[in-house]
């Protein structure tokens, strides 16, 4: 395939290209835009960002100095009369940029398809394992992200905990079954999957939790699921990230995560009942 | 040679219309005149979002809510939002350009129906007075330009119902506009016009009136049955009376991603013709272009969905919607490199158009490759509803709809008024805004991937920097305008006189005065069916009908 006009040679061209695709993903390897990760989720999507950044900045770079390099050299300068070349058109070329995104975004879907099973998002969304009946079947319950760490919990000593979360204008309360522990701050303890029933008493809302990588809409008359593992211990922000109303920027909360046996003393002192067999 | 002569039937009646500048303000069947009456009632619409816009940036510029009352907040944020859609990119791209350009290029004498037209662009003015003046008497809508219930159903009914209104009248102004569109372009053709001849702007405005006529009854329906819940207490939506919030997100949307390539489909038309005049170049690869359109046409209404990855959406549901957007990426990146191609070799003129039409490759480029990212749910469910979605779409309608507008003011200057604008100041005004806009939105990716949610006066001090650097932007931005605007205003006075063809343009408005005579020509409309021959060695391929139809036969 032959492009008909004075352009780099071949070599200096393929050269210009690995130059690219080489400081791209140094880039993407060394350029952090995300805040710290404290969820089984959060490095699965740390790795998703990166390689979509690196493609992302291959992309934004080639096409922006093409422009530059075309402004540049193709410039009419003082004096200059008459026309470009004219050319209407070129299969081949055309047949390439269209395969070229065609492959790209092929291998974007197939990628992000294995991050979104691997976070358990193709998993079927339970409440609260086999064993409780907190779960209404004819419930429509959809949403959220399952968690990798699920299956694993099938093994009695890492049982997930259900917490029932209700969002309001403008407040966030989470209800622990378990100990009957009502609190406006979520405790969590790491390694543990957590699995959450949001419900809406009046507008949505949505439960966001930057370190954890993790979004959910809380719907009024719709349940939704979220289950996650938290993995650091620190105090992240709760974050409303639907409108709700007027103090919609200040519906906010908090999750602390911690080392399992201080988040038992939390719930031991918290809990109603001493049904503490998580 | 029998060639029946496009209607002249249609010519508006001389003798009712008033002339001079007096026209402006009639209810002028011109189409030339409805377009600038579009054109300059959009902007005006643009210079009020832009306000707000300002005090947006202000409000943000702390990270406590200081400015204005929380609700009031809210308020300005739903008329930036809808003023900025309803009333500036939609009526401009499609209803400014597309009226005073498209009789043009299928070679006719007015729109098909002229009146519709003239109604059209009257629903306008009055639905933006209601809407902004809703803020003065009972308070205006406060939940976002989307409405979402329960929360629309929940906020001040006043407010919300004169929202749903005006909405509601320029979906039917939109509507109308698009069955016109269509008319034209398929009916109106001059006889041996044959469809891939066409300027490309006129397969744009085919595609997206398409669109238009498509989902925006969708919308129509929506807001009907939403109002119904606001005021008669139906329960359609409102989950207390066993409503579905839901479905009222997918009927909107169903309608609203199709209005992201109604704002921006238009405006990949106007860059073909801008791009091939002042590179001196055939456009590069009509043919793909053309599928392209339409590509995006068919795929644009199957998308929808992507805005609700966190809404409850199961997962068959999301990977659908994931991979029918991702794939909306392959039309749009042919458009892309085609335009590149287009520079490839030119011999271009680095001026105002030029540089706005690049300014707008190089940022959709990048409002493109995060729109692809977004499609991802994995990487949706983080960023969903933050600055980084904010980021994502004014890098598309901002840098890529708001800078092609700019372009085609530059580019078509000439022909509205027979004067010149002010090169200089053109490209003062491009670097100003070039700058402010990136520095405007950029830092906003940022606040997006690491906790602040959109639609909020208030937000974590550590963001306060970033945000006072998107001010910053902002302001300068603000600032831009000044010099386009007295440009403008200048350049009708006193700019220098163009002549008919200053950029020796093949496309037909050219091929007439500038501006162009009530008939558009005084003669029989040219046959131009190479409108983008630059730099064939022959004599461009325009043909004079009065001459028959040898070829090689030029006006110039
Ligand atoms: C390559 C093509 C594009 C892709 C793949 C894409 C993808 C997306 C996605 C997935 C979202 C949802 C983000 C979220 O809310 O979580 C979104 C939002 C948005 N996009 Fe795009 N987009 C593309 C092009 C466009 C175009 C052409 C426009 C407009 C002219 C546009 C305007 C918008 C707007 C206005 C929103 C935000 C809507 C809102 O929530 O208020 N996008 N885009
Ligand atoms: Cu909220
Ligand atoms: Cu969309």
């Amino acid at each position: 395939m032959r492009f008909p006009l004075p352009n780099p040679s071949a070599i200096f061209t393929l050269l210009l290209c690995i130059g690219l695709a080489i400081a791209g993903i140094w880039v993407g390897d060394n350029v952090n835009l995300l805040p710290i990760d404290a969820s089984t989720n959060a490095p699965v999507y740390d790795e998703l960002f990166r390689v979509l950044f690196i493609i992302g900045i291959i992309l934004f770079v080639g096409i922006v100095g093409l422009v530059v390099y075309s402004l540049v050299r193709f410039r009419r300068r003082p004096g200059e009369l008459g026309d470009g070349i004219f050319i209407e058109g070129n299969l081949p070329l055309e047949i390439l940029w269209t395969a070229v995104p065609a492959i790209v975004v092929l291998f974007v879907g197939i990628y992000s398809y294995d991050i979104y099973d691997r976070m358990g998002g193709m998993q079927p969304l339970q409440f609260n394992g086999h064993d409780h009946h907190l779960m209404v079947s004819e419930e429509r319950i959809f949403g959220g992200i399952g968690t990798g760490a699920v299956e694993a919990s099938m093994d009695q000593l890492n049982a997930p905990l259900p917490i029932e979360v209700t969002a309001m204008q403008f407040a966030f309360l989470f209800h622990y079954p378990k100990g009957d522990i009502l609190s406006g701050e979520l405790h969590v303890p790491t390694g543990q999957p957590v699995m959450m029933r949001m419900e809406s008493k009046d507008v949505i809302h949505a439960f966001w939790v930057p370190e954890f990588r993790l979004k959910q809409d809380i719907i009024p008359g719709q349940p939704t699921i979220l289950n996650f593992t938290p993995t650091k211990p620190g105090r992240y922000p709760i974050i409303c990230a639907e409108l709700c109303g007027p103090y919609h920027g200040g519906m906010r909360s908090t999750v602390v995560v911690e080392d399992p046996d201080q988040f038992q003393e939390w719930f031991g002192k918290n809990a109603k009942e001493t049904s503490l067999e998580a | 040679m029998t060639i029946s002569i496009p209607p002249t039937s249609k010519q508006p009646q001389e003798s009712i219309q008033p002339r001079g500048w007096l026209r402006y303000f009639s209810f002028s069947l011109d189409h030339k005149v409805i377009g600038l009456q579009y054109l300059v009632c959009g902007f005006i619409f643009y210079l009020v979002g832009g306000a707000l816009a300002g005090a947006i940036r202000i409000e943000l510029a702390s990270p406590i809510s200081d400015f204005m009352p929380r609700d009031v907040y809210n308020q300005v944020l739903t008329l930036h939002g809808t003023i900025m859609i309803f009333l500036w990119i939609v009526p401009v791209v499609n209803g400014a350009f597309g009226n005073y350009l498209i009789p043009f290029y299928v070679g006719a004498r007015d729109m098909a129906f002229p009146r519709l037209n003239a109604v059209a662009f009257w629903l306008i003015p009055p639905a933006g007075l209601m809407l902004i003046s809703s803020y003065f008497i009972t308070g205006s809508a406060q939940s976002g330009w989307t409405a979402y219930p329960p929360l629309s159903i929940s906020t001040p009914a006043a407010g919300q119902i004169i929202w749903i209104l005006s909405v509601l009248l320029l979906g039917g102004s939109s509507i109308f506009g698009g069955i016109n569109f269509i008319a034209t372009i398929l009916k109106l053709r001059r006889p041996g016009l044959l469809l891939m001849q066409l300027p490309m702007y006129c397969w744009a405005m085919l595609g997206t009136s398409i669109l238009v006529v498509l989902s925006t009854p969708v919308l129509a329906g929506t807001l009907i049955l939403l109002s119904f819940d606001i005021v008669a207490h139906t329960g359609f939506f409102n989950p207390v009376l066993g409503g579905n919030v839901i479905v009222y997100q997918h009927l909107f949307w169903f309608y609203s991603h199709p209005a992201v390539y109604i704002m921006v489909l238009p405006a990949f038309g106007l860059v073909s013709e801008i791009l091939p005049v002042h590179c001196r170049k055939p456009l590069f690869g009509y043919v793909t272009m053309v599928y392209s359109i339409m590509a995006i046409v068919g795929l644009g209404l199957v998308v929808w969905a992507h805005h609700m990855f966190t809404s409850g959406t199961p997962p068959w549901m999301r990977l659908f919607f994931t991979i029918a957007t991702s794939f909306i990426a392959v039309p749009t990146g042919i458009k892309f490199f085609n335009w590149v191609a287009t520079l490839w070799g030119g011999r271009i003129s680095l001026n105002s158009a030029v540089l706005f039409s690049c300014g707008f490759i190089v940022n959709f480029v990048l409002g493109g490759i995060t729109g692809v990212a977004l499609a991802q749910v994995p990487f949706d469910v983080h960023v969903h509803d933050t600055y980084f979605v904010v980021a994502h779409f004014h890098y598309i309608v901002y840098g890529g709809s708001v800078f092609v507008i700019f372009s085609s003011v530059y580019h078509w200057y000439p022909k509205f008024t027979g004067r010149m604008l002010n090169e200089n100041l053109g490209r003062f005004h491009f670097f100003l805004t070039f700058v402010g806009f990136n520095l405007c939105f950029a830092p906003q990716h940022w606040l997006g991937l690491n906790g602040m949610p959109r639609r909020v006066a208030e937000y974590d001090p550590q963001f306060t920097f970033v945000n006072q650097l998107s001010s910053v932007g902002a302001l300068l931005m603000a600032l831009s305008t000044l010099p386009f605007l007295f440009n403008i205003i200048n350049s009708i006075l006193r700019g220098k006189v163009s002549g008919d063809n200053p950029w020796n343009a093949l496309t037909p408005e050219w091929l007439t005065s500038s501006p162009p005579p009530v008939e558009n020509w005084l003669g029989d409309p040219p046959l131009v069916t190479e409108p983008y021959g630059y730099g064939i060695t022959k004599e461009p391929n325009v043909e004079d009908l009065t001459e028959g139809d040898n070829t090689g036969a030029s006006t110039k």
